[in-house]
């Protein structure tokens, strides 16, 4: 049979989980990471990294609402998606996906940007004329009272759901690497270490995310980067990288000193289908380059453009290495036959529900939003106006 | 206490979500069968089976399974004196047409007829999102093509390789163990079909089945043990190297 080499289960050959499963961990990871980065600055008072706090927290937003759709698409009956609310299985994880989802979005995320942007929001809604005055009135939600009081209190309560927040982005991305990591039947998932690996991952590629669109949309407003700010983030990501990668490579060293029953077949689909996408990109060019190249800027005195360069290069290598790294895990975990006696191969789509186009088209419909979202409630101080007018104080 | 408008409106939907849990999973019904009577497993004697591929043209043919997926299929297994860990194995169309000649020489060659295990603890039912697949009473495991997502997270839990997705329904199909059948007092397509009776569909609960004989007298073994699922499928004269 073309693409099968040795045996596989008669129903193996074709692979359930398409490019679109890929998309799911990669999307949710986003999300975590950049919402972690933005408690560093709430919870964890690391004033450098202020820049970045708002833009963060829209960029989690603009990735959270797209995460769903890779999953909606590939289901074989999307119209009876809604039944994971009306009767989830209690011992699936799967089960859990809805209310995780509804939990972090609308309890933690759009909160959190609906307190912290209360202000603008209503000074907006009093300053804008036309259709934007009336998004911002609904925005409001009917509360125009931001006397001083009020404003603390939202900062207070703001506080309080960062704080609920980190637990839940843990919880958000933990639970996707559940989801692989507790599937006994496939070696490649099966490990404690995968909710561990997934969250580690997600700091990494959501930090790394916002780090790169700070610089870029700093540099494409004519603005400065903060430089304080960006040396700061990159250095955490420096050192969650690092412990994402010792994760991973604790992972492989007591896969390879087991050598159980798998170790064979798994080996050897490293050495062969899964080469370039394990070995080169997701180990070589999307760990060990950028780990090192951050490394250098920890150690040596670098000027502010090699800096920024570095950054940038590393940033973005960082972002393929993630990608991979959910590549390899969803579709490596697919290739071998759980009888150990062969593999199979995965053809992608083109114009198909789960083909390439799809995939492109959902990553770059979270970009779309975030543009809309950053146009609607700017991250930082409009630069031709200075700063938000002032409102009246309300009554 | 009076039951007000406000009362009514909360009630309404937790009862339609209870109704929802009532209605998914049950299984099919049939007149004259007692349910909680029987547990139905099935003995697959190896040292009978010839790779004919009866069962698996009886099951395609009776359960409309489409081409190139299979409820039950048959492996042929080579395996060489100095290397047991490694056999070789075949199963062209899932066995369904038998097998040309092998080339193999030397060691070992046997067939092994596979299907869904209907494990007690099943994989597959534990990671349904909606419960759609789910144990019977009578120790079936089943799927409710009206209410399956078709997400395959089961697909991926059967150790076995037992499930796949129709491509007319979208949904998860696996061998029922002709649950229409059986109910029925028939036994399965691929039993009745089976010309040297290496299949013999067997209820654990009844205390006249063959079953029991046999189980005291040979050495049965069930695959995947380390998987502590239950299976309830049992081979006579399983050879180690089978996976």
């Amino acid at each position: 049979m073309p693409g099968v080499e040795g045996f596989m289960y008669p129903n193996e050959i074709e692979l359930q989980w398409s490019v679109l499963i890929v998309l799911y961990p990669f999307l949710t990871g986003l999300v975590a990471g950049a919402f972690i980065l933005a408690s560093l600055e709430r919870v964890f008072r690391v004033q450098a990294v202020k820049p970045t706090y708002r833009l963060a927290l829209l960029t989690a937003l603009a990735f959270l609402l797209v995460a769903p759709l890779p999953l909606q698409l590939h289901l074989g009956h999307p119209e009876r998606s809604y039944e994971m609310y009306l009767t989830p299985h209690k011992t699936s994880a799967m089960a859990m996906f809805g209310f995780v989802y509804l939990w972090y979005l609308m309890a933690v995320l759009v909160l959190e940007i609906w307190l912290d942007y209360r202000r603008d929001i209503v000074v907006l809604s009093q300053s804008t004329t036309g259709w934007k005055r009336w998004i911002y009135k609904v925005m409001t939600l009917g509360s125009s009272n931001i006397s001083e009081h009020a404003l603390e209190i939202d900062d207070r309560v703001g506080w309080l759901v960062t704080l609920i927040g980190i637990p839940s982005a843990f919880l958000l991305h933990g639970y996707v690497g559940f989801i692989f990591g507790s599937v006994k039947a496939n070696p490649w998932w099966s490990s404690p270490l995968m909710p561990v690996v997934f969250i580690f991952s997600a700091m990494v590629s959501g930090i790394a995310a916002v780090m790169l669109l700070y610089m870029l949309m700093r540099w494409s407003r004519g603005e400065t980067i903060d430089m304080r700010c960006v040396d700061t983030v990159a250095s955490y990501l420096f050192y969650i990288f690092i412990i994402d990668f010792s994760l991973e490579m604790l992972d492989l060293i007591h896969r390879i000193y087991e050598s159980d029953e798998s170790f064979r077949s798994l080996d050897f689909m490293v050495h062969t289908k899964l080469y370039v996408s394990h070995i080169v990109v997701q180990i070589l060019l999307g760990t060990v380059v950028p780990i090192a190249l951050l490394g250098l800027t920890q150690v040596l005195r670098l000027g502010e453009i090699a800096r920024k360069r570095i950054y940038a290069l590393a940033g973005c290598l960082t972002l393929v290495g993630i990608f991979a790294m959910r590549w390899n895990v969803v579709i490596g975990g697919q290739l071998f036959s759980k009888s150990f006696l062969g593999y199979t191969t995965y053809k992608m789509g083109l114009v198909t529900r789960e083909g390439l186009l799809m995939a492109i088209v959902l990553t770059v419909l979270p970009l779309v939003i975030l543009w809309v979202l950053v146009k609607l409630l700017p991250p930082w101080p409009e630069k031709n106006s200075g700063s938000l007018p002032d409102a009246a104080p309300a009554n | 206490m009076s039951i007000t408008r406000r009362h009514m409106l909360l009630l309404l939907p937790a009862a339609a979500v209870a109704w929802k849990h009532v209605l998914a999973g049950s299984p099919e019904a049939s007149p004259n069968y007692k349910i909680s009577e029987h547990w139905w497993s099935m003995l697959i004697d190896l040292t009978k089976c010839i790779g004919c591929g009866n069962c698996v043209r009886a099951c395609q043919t009776e359960n409309e399974v489409p081409d190139g997926y299979f409820r039950t299929w048959v492996e042929r297994y080579h395996v060489t004196d100095y290397d047991i860990e490694n056999p070789h194995v075949d199963s062209p169309d899932g066995g369904k047409k038998g097998f040309p000649p092998t080339k193999e020489e030397g060691g070992k060659n046997f067939f092994v007829p596979k299907l869904c295990n209907h494990c007690a603890d099943s994989p597959c039912t534990q990671v349904c999102p909606v419960g759609a697949t789910f144990i019977s009473p009578d120790g079936v495991v089943l799927v409710d093509k009206k209410y399956c997502l078709g997400c395959r997270y089961c697909v991926q839990a059967c150790p076995y390789g037992c499930r796949f997705i129709n491509p007319g329904t979208m949904t998860a199909e696996k061998c029922t163990l002709c649950y229409h059948r059986i109910t029925k007092g028939l036994t399965t397509a691929c039993c009745e079909a089976c010309p040297t009776g290496a299949r013999q569909l067997a209820d654990l609960k009844n205390p006249n089945d063959p079953i029991h004989e046999f189980l005291k007298t040979h050495s049965v073994q069930v695959l995947k043990p380390y998987m502590a699922t239950h299976a309830k499928v049992f081979y006579n004269g399983l050879d180690g190297s089978v996976r």
